[in-house]
């Protein structure tokens, strides 16, 4: 039986010519995970909305076709009535939470269903020893972490056991260990209760090992609907910006089928002979040629003191009002040209890194230094938009410099992700050159081909040769265009050295073509993983 | 304002008692304008804000109030042609014409001043002490919809307030000229309306729109529940029988008088005390 049949749907918001979905057609079975995929603004958020009801209830528009959600019909039953049976979840955990506290906000659902007492206390508990988040109870929900908010928010989802769950990007806004966190509670929700999940995600190589199907939606029509290594041949073959890295590698080396997962992945090289069997070899961190990927502190004298500086912090500390220090006697030089990718989980230190590099912020304590001024493109690119017209936040030659000038008479809040980012970006770099770029997680949200351009913007920013720091989650963006990784804990530097050093042995702050290949040859991205792999080919094929 | 669980007997408080509790000496300050009793529903509100471990947010709430209150007592005796007794005869005022500050004008400017500062710092300890979604609890059976308005409105508060601080900071990183006002106050209005937009939907798929009345339930009442509607009782009762009795008022114009007796002090120690009573029982406090 199906938990969710649409049925030729098409449909259109409101003030807008092109529909963002026409004609679809899709089903998810009774215990199925779906993961629904595309580039941006293909209609994912759109179809994820129609099956909660919000689309066309919340958003208005025009639609037809069909849309079924457990037996309601969405266009007779508007989102209320359909909560109890889809539960949903977006991409900003702050804006998914509505109530004082954890324990307030998972009753809630259930008393909108106007459940009695005993039955709220029971389905609050429930859903709170199924997510982990018991401890969280009777926290405040301003207190809580992004990743603990998007818990709490899936438990509100959750409260009532609906038969089906859709999630919008819910990892989007999270650490690598969070939304790792977050999408085995998915797959353990999917395999223990039986509950369908509809998810929409960026980052396939997250979710595909637990995924059953992968539906790929393409300018709001579905181009691909298959289980994950039928998807992976068909992004081959159509859509290379959804292939994960792993299927890129396999591809590249011209190896057959393209994983689904790490473990697969592995599985496969070994079965070829291409990967150590367990136990025949060192470990990965022992597999990494330069073999000093150590965890030391090397900082300010790094290169000799005497290399010039774009940015310098000495012994920064950095303590909020309340006494919790952001910073711990952090030493950090960035010569000029060089490209840094921060990395660090949520409340490490980076964004108050890049705050005081660009003078946002003084240190409580220690010094910082500039060689010049220092551009910081914050995480929500908007902020920077508030004039009605594009034209009107750059003269005519920096937008054409930036690309940008074919939408200079379009309202900014138009823009897509990545052209309202490019914008942004120009703004921060108008005026005189800067010493140093900054930019505060710059990938969230985006698909693999604007990351792409993103990373060759940023190698040609360090090429004019101011520095470029990036603080950022994702290992795929380091491993593109830095030339050095900095990772932070509790605000202090716990490591510092070449990318293939540091992404080339960590579990979590790792590429997955590193994490196949067990860090090997300092290896971090597709093309040269097949690389080493081909050589590997020829070794064992030439005698 | 933000509320946060502390373990204290009024946080123990069922929301009924600590919105009574907190809305006594505002009713105090309305009832009665004799300084001394102003003085004590002030002392309530400071002492128990202090013994619910909120005196921090009674002093950030202190810095908008007390400005408040000066400016009220500076403009009360320019606007006031009230008083016999002139202390200050700043001559003719284009459109106000011949301007006199009078003493008693003066003295009930302070007053006024001060019954603002209590009815403020009162909201601050509500704020500050009582759970919000108690509240809306014991309103949803009488208005389930506009209680959780009025909730998420005070909830969206910080949330703007942060939206406001990020979109100040993006601005300080533009090299170019700095964006008119109007364009900032029209990206931070956007903003607010986005942020609702997305809290209402996230609201939609959890039920709110189909939502039904919840059955009534009862809860049984705790010492602390008790102890602060006693108190709450006990205040309003003294309020209102030292008005009726005449020792909460103040004679302001045309003479100036006011009594400073026993009466008057007793009245304000008698306040002092009931609101203090209900913390001096710590049991059962924890959660």
């Amino acid at each position: 039986m199906n938990v969710l049949t649409v049925e030729r749907l098409t449909y259109r918001y409101p003030d807008v010519t092109e529909p963002a979905l026409r004609d679809v057609n899709l089903s998810v079975g009774e215990g199925e995970l779906v993961v629904v995929c595309g580039l941006s603004a293909s209609g994912k958020s759109t179809l994820l909305r129609a099956a909660s009801g919000l689309v066309p209830h919340f958003h208005g528009g025009e639609i037809s076709g069909r849309v079924v959600t457990d037996g309601l019909d969405t266009r007779e039953h508007g989102p209320g009535e359909i909560a109890a049976r889809c539960g949903a979840l977006f991409q900003d955990p702050e804006t998914q939470v509505v109530m004082g506290t954890v324990r307030a906000e998972l009753a809630f659902p259930l008393e909108n269903r106007g459940e009695p007492a005993a039955a709220v206390a029971r389905g609050v508990e429930e859903a709170a020893l199924a997510l982990g988040i018991a401890h969280l109870l009777d926290r405040p929900t301003h207190e809580l972490s992004g990743g603990e908010l998007q818990r709490v928010a899936l438990g509100a989802a959750l409260a009532g056991r609906p038969a089906l769950v859709a999630l919008d990007e819910p990892t989007s806004q999270l650490d690598p260990v969070a939304g790792d966190e977050l999408v085995w509670l998915l797959r353990r929700l999917n395999e223990e209760w039986g509950t369908s999940i509809l998810l929409a995600e960026h980052r396939l190589e997250r979710c595909l090992p637990a995924a059953d199907r992968v539906v790929a939606l393409d300018r709001g029509t579905v181009a691909c609907d298959a289980r994950p290594r039928e998807f992976l041949e068909w992004a081959a073959a159509h859509s290379r910006a959804l292939q994960t890295p792993g299927a890129q590698l396999f591809g590249r080396a011209g190896l057959r089928p393209p994983p689904a997962s790490v473990k697969e992945a592995r599985a496969t090289l070994r079965d070829h002979g291409l990967l150590p069997r367990t136990g025949e070899d060192a470990s990965p961190r022992d597999a990494a040629p330069s073999g000093d990927a150590r965890p030391v502190k090397r900082g300010l004298f790094r290169r000799g003191a005497r290399e010039p500086r774009a940015v310098e912090l000495d012994r920064a500390w950095f303590e909020w009002p309340e006494g919790r220090a952001a910073l711990r006697g952090l030493t950090l030089a960035v010569s000029p040209g060089e490209r840094v990718a921060l990395m660090g989980r949520n409340g490490a230190g980076k964004s108050t890194l890049l705050r005081l590099a660009a003078g946002l912020a003084q240190p409580t304590r220690g010094r910082v230094r500039a060689a010049g001024r220092v551009a910081l493109l914050l995480q929500a690119p908007g902020d920077y938009l508030v004039r009605e017209h594009v034209r009107e936040e750059l003269p005519a030659a920096f937008l054409e410099a930036a690309g940008l000038s074919h939408v200079a008479d379009r309202h900014p809040g138009d823009l897509s992700g990545g052209e309202r980012q490019r914008l942004a970006l120009a703004i921060v770099l108008a005026g005189d050159p800067a010493a140093a770029v900054c930019l505060d997680e710059p990938t969230r949200g985006m698909d693999r081909g604007h990351k792409g351009a993103l990373a060759a913007h940023l190698r040609e920013l360090a090429a004019t040769g101011a520095a470029v720091l990036v603080a950022t989650h994702d290992a795929e963006l380091a491993a593109a265009f830095a030339d050095r990784v900095v990772l932070l804990g509790d605000g202090e530097v716990v490591a510092d050295g070449a990318p293939a050093d540091i992404l080339g042995g960590g579990w979590y702050f790792a590429t997955e073509t590193a994490r196949i290949l067990g860090g090997a040859g300092g290896v971090l991205e597709p093309a040269p993983g097949a690389d080493l792999l081909r050589r590997r080919m020829t070794v064992e094929v030439a005698p | 304002m933000i509320y946060r669980r502390r373990d204290t007997p009024l946080h123990a408080a069922r929301a009924s008692a600590g919105l009574a509790y907190c809305a006594a000496p505002a009713l105090v300050a309305l009832l009665c304008d004799n300084p001394i009793v102003l003085g004590a529903a002030l002392l309530c509100v400071v002492g128990a804000g202090t013994a619910a471990g909120v005196g921090r947010e009674l002093r950030r709430a202190g810095r908008i109030a007390v400005p408040l209150a000066l400016m009220i007592a500076a403009i009360n005796p320019l606007v006031t042609r009230e008083g016999m007794t002139v202390i200050a005869r700043l001559g003719e005022v284009p459109g106000l014409g011949q301007l006199d500050v009078t003493l008693e004008a003066t003295v009930y400017g302070l007053l006024l001043g001060l019954r603002a500062l209590v009815l403020i710092e009162a909201f601050a300890l509500y704020s500050a002490a009582v759970d919000p979604d108690d509240v809306l609890r014991l309103f949803r059976r009488v208005s389930y919809r506009s209680a959780l308005t009025a909730t998420l409105a005070t909830r969206m508060v910080p949330v703007l307030a942060r939206d406001a601080r990020r979109l100040a900071d993006a601005q300080r990183c533009r090299p170019a000229r700095p964006a008119p006002r109007l364009a900032l106050v029209r990206a931070v209005a956007g903003g607010a309306l986005d942020r609702a937009v997305d809290v209402a939907a996230t609201l939609e798929v959890r039920g709110y729109g189909a939502a039904r009345r919840p059955p009534r339930t009862r809860r049984p009442w705790s010492r602390h529940d008790l102890g602060f509607v006693a108190a709450a009782a006990a205040m309003m009762a003294l309020a209102l029988a030292g008005t009726l009795a005449g020792a909460g008022g103040v004679q302001a114009y045309p003479v100036l008088d006011v009594e400073a007796g026993p009466a008057q002090f007793a009245l304000a120690a008698a306040l002092v005390a009931a609101a203090l009573a209900p913390f001096a029982d710590r049991r059962g406090v924890t959660r």
